[in-house]
């Protein structure tokens, strides 16, 4: 077994993810069937090879920059306008801390 | 106004002779629209002010004798994953149900510039996980050629409004094949652009170094016109690219002789057959025109998959970290404290597809697994890169299938995430190199289900796609 109902509990507090029990035994599946075909790697030789984060192409140095002037921004009316609670011009979230 | 028939040209014909205004047009696209969309749910909402507002625009630059743009008064879908001021984007996903997003996408803004019509946002896959368009949380999407099918996804609803004309052309967005793939299960021309073609401002990130807008259309070349109208480069994205972006449509119409194309042996071992018949067909064709076809390797194709699903995983489970209750619209109501409410709220509004690949993203990029699974998966996609650089050595395009299979019944997969995974290889291994690739319609099984031809070609290099795309459409016209 690739992976225990244990750590997929833990990935899931590391996600910030509230799972169900059924959805913990379900995943513990679907993730071990997945990690086992991803197993696969571990055949590949990889000692030449460098990590590829990103296409690149070819550009100067400076290219993804652009011109440091100061542009509009959104506004926080704009910015807050999804919240699901928004109030005095800040993002309103339950308690974080208790007195 | 025979709306399903309607082309870029037609449009833009019937505009200049006054035969109707751009916002008569836009009026009879949304009825259509509308009216046919209970067939396949392939539109999430529609956009009749903001559609209605481009079309007087346009209608009012050629009254006084301006040039009203490439896509003047063309309606136009857009996949509801790429963001639009003031019209709804739900990503297909409960927790964004009723977002509405403040600014415009980059290809959105240049798509309007062009006399662009955008009349509603397209279903697909929530945050365009899938390749199905199973996993939208507003019911999946029916294929218009064959109403018991998926269009494939993740950009279904693009790919089944272009097929079912109600819409002239589409955006779409491709992180693994989701362009290409229902592109070919709709009988529709879809293009994923080189890396870095088009701006991803306002596309909303599920796995950034894989992420790409593109387009879909009933012929090669409304693709390549409305390709040419986003690409370039923007500021607002710094892994855009500073390349010049030619008339791709143009350019088409010439020939192909000498052109030198490759087939990987790898894509065609396992091929079931009817898909396998009708590529081989297809080859014949381009061989008819002139082209020299002959077979090439990409050795490390086995190993694409599990390192796709890493590295895409990875990268969802950190940008989808912001749905977190805080800011984007849904929060669960059940929560006293901070922690519980970020856990809940994701709980309660991902689907299973969103949290069974949060899940293997956060698994591969944890402490002790990082090395493993997430820095291998890199190494590995630098092979898969190289091996198509190798192949650009010696052929100017390689031709592969999109998908082993046309579309298949709904629910058919959707019980077996693996199985769905492994049906992604022949479109995986050119987003993981970044090349240009689209899906060409191939011809229709004895069922009478679409299969889409791919074409690669190398970076920046879409002319040559274009252009070899063209002339096998017009030769299957023949």
């Amino acid at each position: 077994m690739k992976i225990t109902e244990q750590e997929v509990r833990y990935v899931a507090g590391l996600a910030n993810l509230k799972l169900t029990d059924a959805e913990v035994a379900r995943f513990q599946a679907d993730l071990d069937g997945i990690l086992e075909h991803i197993g696969k790697l571990n055949e590949i030789d990889t000692s030449n090879a460098e990590p590829m984060a990103q296409v690149l192409f070819d550009a100067e140095e400076t290219a993804t920059l652009r011109a440091d002037a100061p542009e509009p921004t959104l506004g926080d009316q704009a910015a807050l306008a999804n919240a699901p609670q928004p109030g005095a011009g800040y993002f309103k979230v339950p308690k974080v801390i208790e007195r | 106004m025979d709306i399903p028939t309607l082309t870029i040209g037609r449009v833009r014909e019937g505009l200049l002779s006054r035969r109707f205004s751009a916002a008569e047009l836009a009026t009879e696209a949304l009825r259509f629209a509308q009216a046919e969309n209970p067939k396949t749910n392939a539109y999430l909402h529609f956009s009749p002010e903001r559609a209605l507002a481009a079309a007087e625009r346009v209608d009012e630059q050629i009254a006084r004798g301006e040039d009203p743009g490439p896509l003047a008064g063309v309606p136009v879908a857009v996949k509801d994953v790429i963001l639009t001021k003031g019209v709804r984007t739900t990503c297909g996903s409960k927790l964004l149900a009723s977002y509405v997003p403040p600014y415009d996408a980059t290809a959105v803004e240049r798509l309007e510039q062009a006399g662009g019509v955008i009349i509603g946002k397209t279903n697909c896959d929530e945050f365009a996980m899938g390749s199905s368009t199973e996993n939208s949380a507003f019911g999946p999407v029916r294929n218009p050629v064959a109403p018991d099918r998926v269009p494939g996804g993740s950009s279904g609803g693009s790919a089944a409004v272009v097929a079912q004309g109600t819409a002239v052309v589409a955006l779409g967005s491709d992180t693994g094949g989701s362009i290409r793939q229902p592109a070919s299960f709709c009988g529709v021309v879809g293009v994923t652009p080189t890396y870095g073609r088009v701006s991803r401002y306002g596309l909303t990130a599920f796995a950034s170094s894989l992420d790409h807008i593109g387009p879909f259309g009933r012929s090669v070349g409304d693709s390549a016109t409305l390709l040419r109208v986003i690409a370039g480069r923007d500021f607002r994205d710094s892994t855009s690219a500073d390349a010049p972006v030619p008339d791709y449509a143009a350019l088409l119409g010439g020939n192909v002789k000498g052109l030198k194309l490759g087939l990987p042996r790898e894509y065609l071992k396992d091929l079931m057959s009817e898909t396998g018949d009708l590529i081989s067909r297809g080859v014949d064709t381009l061989q008819t025109l002139g082209c020299q076809v002959r077979e090439i390797s990409l050795p490390s194709t086995d190993y694409a998959i599990a390192c796709y699903y890493i590295i895409c995983t990875a990268e969802a489970s950190s940008n989808l970290a912001r749905y977190d209750g805080v800011r984007y619209t849904f929060r669960s109501e059940s929560s006293d404290t901070l922690s519980d409410m970020y856990r809940n709220t994701r709980g309660e509004g991902f689907g299973a597809e969103c949290k069974r690949r949060i899940m293997l993203g956060t698994y591969v990029l944890s402490a002790g697994y990082y090395d493993a699974y997430y820095l291998k998966a890199q190494k590995v996609r630098a092979i898969v890169a190289r091996d198509f650089a190798n192949a650009f050595q010696e052929v100017d395009a390689i031709v592969a299938p999109v998908s082993p299979f046309p579309a298949f019944k709904l629910g058919e997969k959707v019980d077996d995430p693996l199985a769905m995974y492994l049906s992604d290889i022949y479109t995986i291994t050119g987003s993981l190199a970044g090349i240009p690739c689209m899906s060409v319609p191939c011809g229709n099984t004895a069922g009478g289900l679409p299969v889409g031809m791919q074409i690669l070609t190398r970076h920046f290099d879409e002319t040559t796609m274009f252009r070899l795309a063209d002339a096998f459409e017009q030769a299957q016209r023949r």
